[in-house]
């Protein structure tokens, strides 16, 4: 398991594309959207937030967390299937399932590191606040394993190696949507504010932002994030194929 | 009888009962397409076993049951010392038709991670497999013979006492197809029991011990080499062009001939028994000499061919 670990890091490190998307791109566009001058000011739209405090970090962070989990992870996972290293290793004495464990951490490392960055960079360029409350560790790891479980399903259902990234992308534009990245939930017409209610991404990006700002989440978002997980870890479990 | 009396008794009988692999009445579908309709050999320890047959006989379902990737819908498999999957995975090192590593995967470190799947070291098993200088390269940058023989050598790596290798040789250059010849022999001689699947009747006459000829799901013969190809009228046919004018009489007397013919300057004379010899005999009586002399005999394709009505390849 430690040796498989150690390799599929290496792996990781060596697909510097994927790193680039996961973190460079975010922190990148962290900076440059947070330089438009109107958004470090105040606005009443976000009731007296500056966009760069929770709405800018928060998004991004989402944009990181879906590119892991929602096209890094069932890429490796789909092609893993694909060219039959599953296969391979199920004739062995160690169960292709450890390889998706490991998968797992290494994905959930990469988000780590990503959140990190974008505290750390929020924090140094823009002067946004340090995420305060308690929850928002456990918020970001229960968001990150609802995000992943979709990542799962995507592998567990795509018919091709090549397909399950596009999946991915499909899944994603929509989420990162009604999440907030274009139009923040608060300035949100009812309907859309309401399908990102719903939309997963959305109540992981309100139950982050209340938490970076220092408040408790909401339970209604947790309460979708939980319901998320359970539903598609549950479908990805019934569906998933080694080979 | 003594209870430890018991225990002896089966050790024994085990030691004698020298089938490693006993597969009975194999049964697979695909929907309902039957990739193996009934197929049962067995395989005695430090064999190597042949499975020869044409594209899509069923060679590769067989051995992927065999190996535990695939549940037999009907039919048995017993392999000794493997009474569980568990127990199988360890003994067991399988080499499949089409599998490949991650392309950023070097070969030592993929070498390295499949030993530690079985708390073992690589050895030298990549030198035995000629990739020594290839240690540090990228598996997406092999070409498909070296990928080949890493593979074979992921089916090593963890010293099994059974190798299943499906096609083994398969898109290797000759050399390269004799140097895995040879490093098979040498894992038999270790006492490695060997399954393989193999498309080429030059592989199968020089490695198996015995074989199994499938077509369309069914074995339709299982022998040696040789007992196979025996299998099929023993004729002998024989081509040369005269060095002068003879009467072909003079062969159609001898016993050893049953046919002659001709076409264009060719002789083509078909007999049994040493029909060389009598043939080269009668002509110099005659004063003539049989030039550009050929002896052809049946082979392995014409035995399938003769059990099957179809070519093999
Ligand atoms: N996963 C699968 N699903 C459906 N049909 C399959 C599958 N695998 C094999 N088949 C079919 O089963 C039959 C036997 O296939 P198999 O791969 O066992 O043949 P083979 O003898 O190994 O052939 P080859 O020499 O080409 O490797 C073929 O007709 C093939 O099309
Ligand atoms: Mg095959």
């Amino acid at each position: 398991m430690k040796k498989i670990l150690a390799v599929e890091t290496k792996l990781h490190l060596r697909d510097s594309w994927s790193m680039l998307f996961i973190i460079a791109l975010p922190l990148l566009l962290l900076i440059v959207i947070g330089n438009i001058p109107d958004l470090g000011k105040p606005n009443p739209d976000l009731g007296g937030e500056r966009f760069v405090d929770t709405q800018l970090p928060a998004t991004m962070l989402l944009l990181a967390l879906t590119t892991v989990a929602l096209t890094v992870l069932p890429a490796v996972l789909a092609t893993y299937r694909h060219q039959g290293v599953l296969r391979r290793m199920s004739t062995t004495p160690v169960s292709p399932a450890s390889m998706l464990s490991v998968q797992l951490i290494i994905n959930l490392g990469m988000a780590v590191i990503a959140a990190v960055v974008l505290i750390l960079g929020a924090r140094l360029v823009h002067g946004s606040p340090i995420p305060s409350h308690w929850a928002f560790v456990p918020v970001f790891l229960l968001g990150t394993a609802a995000l992943m479980s979709i990542g799962l399903l995507i592998a567990a259902l795509a018919p091709n190696a090549k397909s399950a990234p596009l999946i991915g992308n499909v899944i994603m534009f929509p989420m990162l949507f009604f999440a907030g990245m274009w139009i923040p939930r608060e300035t949100m017409p009812p309907v859309l504010r309401t399908i990102s209610d719903y939309s997963v991404g959305g109540p992981i990006v309100q139950a982050m932002r209340d938490t970076w700002a220092g408040e408790a989440p909401s339970l209604g978002s947790l309460a979708v994030i939980v319901v998320g997980l359970a539903l598609f870890s549950a479908l990805a479990v019934r569906l998933f194929r080694w080979q | 009888m003594h209870p430890s009396g018991f225990c002896a008794a089966a050790g024994i009988s085990s030691v004698y009962s020298m089938k490693v692999i006993e597969v009975t009445n194999l049964h697979k579908r695909y929907g309902t397409h039957v990739a193996v309709d009934d197929v049962s050999f067995s395989v005695a320890e430090g064999e190597i076993f042949g499975i020869l047959g044409p594209n899509g006989a069923g060679k590769t379902t067989t051995v992927e049951c065999l190996s535990g990737l695939r549940e037999p819908d009907r039919g048995t498999i017993k392999i000794a010392g493997a009474d569980d999957r568990d127990s199988l995975k360890r003994i067991m090192g399988v080499q499949l038709q089409s599998a490949e590593l991650p392309e950023k995967l070097k070969v030592w470190e993929a070498l390295d991670l499949y030993a530690s799947f079985y708390g073992r070291t690589s050895g030298d098993l990549l030198e035995r497999v000629g990739l020594t200088e290839k240690r540090d390269t990228y598996f997406g940058k092999l070409s498909g013979g070296q990928k080949q023989r890493l593979s074979i050598a992921l089916a090593l790596v963890g010293g099994p006492r059974i190798a299943v290798l499906d096609e083994l040789t398969t898109g290797l250059d000759p050399q390269a197809r004799r140097d895995t010849w040879e490093l098979i022999e040498q894992v038999r001689n270790d006492g490695v029991t060997i399954v393989l699947v193999t498309h080429f009747m030059e592989e199968a006459e020089r490695l198996c011990d015995r074989l199994a000829l499938i077509d369309a799901g069914r074995v339709v013969a299982t022998d040696t080499p040789s007992g196979l190809v025996a299998m099929v009228d023993d004729e002998q046919r024989l081509r040369f062009r005269p060095s002068g004018p003879f009467s072909e009489e003079i062969l159609r007397a001898l016993p050893e001939v049953t046919e002659v013919s001709r076409s264009g300057e060719q002789v083509v004379v078909t007999g049994t028994g040493n029909l060389p010899h009598a043939v080269t005999l009668a002509l110099a009586a005659e004063g003539v000499i049989p030039t550009d002399l050929r002896i052809e005999q049946a082979t392995l394709d014409d035995a399938f061919l003769a059990l099957t009505g179809r070519k093999l390849a």
